[in-house]
């Protein structure tokens, strides 16, 4: 699933809503998480998941073809970690 | 640490496009059953400027109980993974995106 299929899909399931209305909740959903990342807090979504960033320190890299060594600065990553309800919906799966 | 939780995002969904609270709430709940359905049917949910999440099947593995040292297996099972976009690492590091933009 894109995520035009899921506007799309919500726009389907509610006629009542601009597309461009439901479009712009789901962008606003996205932005907001990112937002909240980028001011370094965490998005907790209880049954869904968290997402928070996570430091990584600086570290000398190395080019894999010339093996040349290449400092690679101290960065910030994002990180997801799914909730018990989600996690364990996954694992069950619907198997096809 | 501040937390974001689903009143921040309803609260900001309401302010943005002019729906009431409940509506806000309802329509945010929605985007988040639609993504878990498709990742439990095993799907994967890609956002493009933000991520893909997926669903990733792990083998099954002797694992070991570290405070007794007594093996146990990990049966096979799925996991989800989230990759974040160029877009979103950017973001968090404060950096302009990359060009090109998205790597989904």
């Amino acid at each position: 699933m894109t995520k035009s299929e899921l506007i799309a899909e919500l726009a389907a399931a509610n006629p009542h809503l601009l597309s461009r209305d439901v479009e712009t909740i789901v962008a606003t959903i996205f932005n907001e998480i990112t937002g909240a990342l980028a001011r370094g807090e965490r998005v907790e979504l209880r049954g869904f998941g968290a997402f928070t960033i996570k430091k990584r320190d600086a570290r000398t890299g190395r080019n894999p073809r010339t093996g040349a060594a290449v400092p690679v600065d101290e960065k910030v990553v994002p990180f997801f970690k799914a909730g018990k309800e989600l996690r364990d919906r996954v694992n069950r799966g619907k198997k096809d | 640490m501040n937390t974001v939780t689903r009143a921040h995002l309803t609260e900001t969904i309401y302010t943005q496009v002019g729906l009431s609270r409940n509506e806000s709430a309802d329509l945010l709940e929605v985007v988040l059953a639609r993504m878990a359905a498709a990742l439990e049917a095993g799907e994967s949910v890609k956002i493009s400027g933000f991520g893909t999440f997926s669903v990733r099947q792990k083998g099954r593995r002797i694992g070991r109980n570290p405070k007794t040292g007594v093996e146990v297996p990990i049966l096979p099972r799925r996991v989800l993974v989230f990759r974040p976009s160029q877009v979103l690492r950017a973001h968090v590091n404060h950096m302009a995106p990359p060009v090109g933009g998205d790597d989904e």
